[in-house]
């Protein structure tokens, strides 16, 4: 489960809280996610077929996928990170504009996946070892049911409600 | 309208930027509803009925997002240039009549008027690039300039072939000249120039141009150039970019709508009204939209050999066959 914690992570919110207006912006930003146009592995290709017509992000206002990093709220984090990219996300990242989240889809985003044995000197072992991860979406790769259930899970973080009814695994 | 002066013109002047600040919002929602339409997906559905309240999330959005002048930009261009890019908008609906009496300002020079602030759009976006320094930016600055100039000629062409027709730059008049049928609207008068529909053609090719709609969005070419013009524009200074292109897109069409669709003119020959002009401009920009998501972006050369080598000599021809024409019946 994802904790509840005030959506602007300033040091100010500790201190003054605007009740409604703090609400009506985390309803403002939950329906409006535009991710990062950026991948890195196989991940995307079920990143973009989220976007396609059979999945399609945009009933959640997340279609939206600015090439520009100043522009994205979201990073998705889809596919294996290796120690020469590493620099390239790490600067994405910081290029974008607070308040920003990020999404780790897929194995290789959350711990390495396949590519961790002894020895290994190419991959870095989950995209949290850069910098901090809102949301782990496990799957090799997820299905884009899956990344869409990662943007209801961010949405709760903001906004504090589930948009709909969790469904139990069978 | 019988009010005193003033009054009458904060009315418009208030009246006008509602009209704007509406239809800039919630084009956007027709271009994302028509796009999931278009790509047989739904479209925006959560944020309230049929997504109606997702303009304002990305506006709620957009207001709360960090904005930044980055160290190295010229900081005042990066701060003016969305203002400069949002306000000839408006001062392009100062001219447009809506109605037979609903336009701000009556001037008689309001087609000359709605070219010359149309056209400072160019310098708005050449300067947000400009101000950004950066790379993707400044490449598509150049762009843009020579993307609009090459697209500004044929359209003052086919402005000058409609001038001759009508021998007027009052829009007011050039719609009253288009009264009756619908056979009496510019885009029928065959008999003043048989290529007529081919000159709106032209036209309305050269108003998605001029106004960097996709399949000419060479400013924001994302597959190419990160976000073009834009790449470092962030929160609301981004959003009066994307609220000016819809801006541009109503003037447009209104442009369009008077000069060839007979403005408020009915086609029917009865009740002539704004909800006339407003279904074609309506109409007109629905086209906008479908023609967005069924062409692919044009290579930059190719957009080019377009004006230079199609659009300029066939406007330039039907500009002679027009005066021709006149002199002959």
């Amino acid at each position: 489960m994802v904790s509840q914690e005030p959506t602007c992570s300033s040091d100010l919110s500790q201190v003054v809280r605007f009740a409604k207006l703090d609400e009506l912006l985390a309803l403002g930003r939950a329906n409006s996610l535009w991710p990062l146009t950026f991948g890195l592995a196989c991940c995307a290709i079920e990143m973009m077929a989220a976007g396609a017509s059979r999945f399609d992000i945009s009933r959640f206002g997340a279609e939206v996928f600015r090439p520009s990093p100043r522009q994205a709220d979201v990073m998705i984090v889809a596919g294996t990170i290796n120690k020469k990219m590493a620099p390239a996300v790490k600067t994405l990242y910081d290029q974008m504009l607070e308040p920003k989240w990020v999404i780790a889809m897929g194995n290789c985003a959350i711990s390495g996946g396949p590519f961790v044995f002894p020895g290994q000197y190419a991959v870095i072992e989950g995209v949290d070892k850069l910098f901090p991860v809102d949301v782990f979406i496990p799957g090799c790769p997820p299905r884009p049911e899956a990344l869409i259930e990662g943007i209801l899970e961010l949405e709760e973080k903001l906004t504090g409600k589930r948009r709909w009814p969790r469904v139990k695994p069978e | 309208m019988n009010l005193p002066e003033p009054y009458r013109l904060l009315i418009f002047l208030a009246g006008t930027l509602a009209f704007v600040g509406f239809h800039a919002a919630y084009l956007v929602w027709v271009e994302r509803k028509g796009a999931g339409r278009f790509q047989r997906r739904p479209g925006p559905t959560e944020a309230g009925y049929a997504g109606l309240l997702q303009p304002i999330a990305d506006a709620l959005k957009l207001l709360s997002k960090q904005v930044i002048v980055p160290p190295t930009s010229d900081a005042v261009l990066f701060r003016a240039a969305p203002m400069m890019v949002m306000a000839p908008a408006l001062m392009c609906l100062a001219v447009i009549p809506f109605g037979e009496t609903l336009v701000a300002r009556k001037v008689n020079f309001g087609l000359v008027m709605v070219f010359a602030f149309g056209s400072i759009n160019v310098m708005a976006i050449m300067l947000s690039g400009w101000a950004s320094r950066n790379k993707y930016a400044i490449i598509s600055a150049a762009r843009i300039v020579s993307q609009n100039v090459a697209y500004e000629i044929p359209m003052l062409l086919v402005a000058i072939t409609l001038l001759m027709m009508m021998g007027t730059m009052d829009l007011q008049e050039i719609v009253r000249k288009q009264a009756g049928w619908f056979w009496n609207w510019n885009l029928f008068q065959l008999a003043a120039n048989p290529l007529m529909p081919v000159t709106f053609l032209i036209f309305y090719i050269c108003m998605l141009a001029e106004t960097n709609r996709a399949p000419f969005d060479m400013a924001e070419a994302e597959s190419e150039l990160v976000a073009g013009a834009f790449t470092e524009y962030a929160g609301m200074g981004f959003g009066v970019f994307f609220m000016a292109e819809y801006a541009n897109v109503v003037v447009g069409c209104s442009l369009a709508t008077i000069l060839f669709l007979g403005g408020w003119q009915s086609p029917i020959g009865w009740l002539p009204g704004p909800w006339w002009f407003l279904a074609k401009m309506y109409f007109l920009i629905f086209c906008v939209v479908w023609v967005r998501w069924t062409f692919p972006r044009t290579q930059f050369y190719g957009l080019l050999n377009l004006s230079w080598k199609i659009l300029i000599p066939v406007s330039l021809f039907t500009l002679v066959l027009t005066s021709v024409m006149l002199k002959l019946f």
